[in-house]
């Protein structure tokens, strides 16, 4: 069987680790040197391909982190304790070492600017990875612009963590809003909350979102990554609060994201 | 034991009269142990897929909530004929127990799954009776506007059904219900969740993923995930 079109492969490529950073006490960015990497949209993802001295092989797909507009390729990866792959590339994986991927993967969870906005995203947990590539893009692509043009593609991030020290990319998503009078960043803890915390602490739901998410006469475009609990709740609750389901688009988070 | 790496020859130009005789292997992972499947798991996994034993949602939109009373199945042929159930009439159909493995695309494999459905062949020989003729290519259609392309020989010869109970129990929304398609020998995408109609057609078409950059067929055991892949 072929494929239409004669489209060219998805080809595998080896790409250089320039670093392996911590972001939280169990993920870490991979920082990666890709030759010949085609550009990708922001929300897509590769595929990672181990080999063992023996040959066995295995695969994952993880969600690119990077904005299209860097030179390099950041996935960002968390460490499930049972996982086969993920303790080897949080752990082990070290500057100057080799990782085979392929990718750009995946054309429905993505978004560029002249999709438009107001933008919505809402992550629990890891599903912020795709999301603060959106966010990164974004504000690349503005970085320019005057302040009209922010304000035609308005973004809000609410973002579900376990604990404060779990918030991923949780200084640069401070940054990114305190410099951009058009992106609000709204935090739920849902385990434990410093002493101090004002925020919400529980997880997402209907009233939550009543509160942070765009009123649906405004159209958002809605993206929502996270564990399967967390996303079917809040598509659910989107639409119940009037967002069109053909506006909300879901990518998952399983436990076996190993 | 593991599957042998993937090699490839490579290409040498002749240098100094001599042609190296050599393979590219893929590189090995420094420092990369892995974790083996047992033989006979390993015999039932498709190239680059792993083993859970969760059942993972996906889906890129909201579920789809569905009344049964409003529920429906349709047949369509490729000039206008068309064969319809309702819900009650779908169940009377004569239905079959499956057990088999499935395979997503996003790598996971999960084996021995139970379920519980009607045979797309006995599908297929009640809408004859009803004038709708069959054509090589179907396209499923489901609740929430999600599509997916088979060709109608994939569907036929007991290897895909329409499935409503899974382990069971009736299948939860968010894996499918209240029926999803269940052709196992392809990747899972195929087996289109939520769907309510089957349309014949003279040409292949692709579908919602098949448009986005997925394989147009899809088999596990070739590793078509993506447009491009052999």
């Amino acid at each position: 069987m072929t494929s239409i079109g004669g489209t060219p492969r998805v080809a595998w490529r080896l790409a250089t680790v320039i670093d392996n950073v911590p972001e939280t006490p169990r993920t870490r960015t991979l920082l990666l040197d890709v030759p010949e990497w085609p550009g990708h949209r922001a929300g897509q993802h590769v595929d990672v391909r181990l080999t063992a001295e023996d040959g066995y092989q295995t695969e994952r797909s993880y969600s690119i982190a990077s904005p299209p507009e860097d030179a390099h390729l950041a996935l960002t990866v968390e460490r499930l304790e049972d996982g086969e792959v993920s303790p080897y590339l949080v752990n082990e994986l070290r500057a100057g070492d080799k990782l085979e991927l392929r990718g750009p993967i995946g054309g429905y969870f993505v978004w560029d600017l002249p999709l438009g906005g107001p933008l919505l995203l809402v992550a629990g947990g890891s599903g912020i990875v795709p999301l603060m590539a959106m966010l990164r893009h974004r504000n690349a692509a503005l970085a320019n612009a005057d302040v009209e043009a922010r304000h035609r593609v308005p973004a809000r991030l609410l973002y579900s963590s376990r604990r404060w020290d779990e918030v991923i990319y949780r200084d640069e998503l401070a940054r990114l809003a305190t410099n951009d009078p058009t992106l609000e960043v709204t935090h739920t803890l849902t385990r434990e909350a410093p002493d101090d915390w004002k925020g919400f602490r529980r997880r997402i739901d209907r009233m939550m979102l009543a509160e942070v998410a765009w009123p649906a006469s405004e159209r958002s475009r809605d993206f929502v990554c996270g564990p399967t609990l967390l996303v079917e709740a809040v598509a659910a609750a989107l639409v119940d609060l009037g967002h069109h389901a053909d506006l909300v688009k879901t990518e998952r988070f399983g436990p076996t994201g190993a | 034991m593991g599957r042998v790496a993937e090699s490839r020859t490579a290409n040498y130009d002749k240098i100094g009269g001599i042609t190296p005789f050599t393979t590219e292997m893929t590189p090995v992972s420094r420092g990369f142990l892995g974790r083996r499947p047992t033989t006979d798991k390993a015999a039932r996994l498709p190239p680059g897929q792993y083993e859970t034993r969760d059942f993972p949602v996906l889906s890129a939109g909201p579920t789809p909530r569905t009344l049964l009373e409003k529920w429906d199945f349709t047949l369509l042929g490729t000039t206008g004929q068309s064969a319809h159930w309702t819900w009650k009439e779908f169940l009377a159909l004569p239905r079959e127990t499956i057990k088999t493995d499935i395979h997503c695309v996003t790598k996971w494999s999960k084996f021995g799954t139970a379920w519980e459905g009607v045979a797309i062949d006995t599908i297929l020989a009640d809408a004859a009776k009803r004038g709708v003729e069959p054509a090589p290519y179907v396209m499923a259609r489901c609740d929430g506007g999600y599509t997916a392309n088979v060709p109608l020989a994939d569907l036929m010869g007991g290897k895909a059904w329409v499935a409503f109970i899974y382990e069971g129990a009736p299948l939860a929304p968010e894996h499918g219900g209240p029926a999803r398609l269940l052709v196992p020998h392809l990747y899972f995408w195929k087996s289109a969740k939520w769907v309510r109609e089957l349309r014949m057609m003279e040409q292949d078409a692709p579908g919602f993923w098949e448009s986005l950059g997925y394989h147009i067929y899809g088999d596990p055991w070739r590793e078509q995930r993506y447009a491009g892949d052999e």
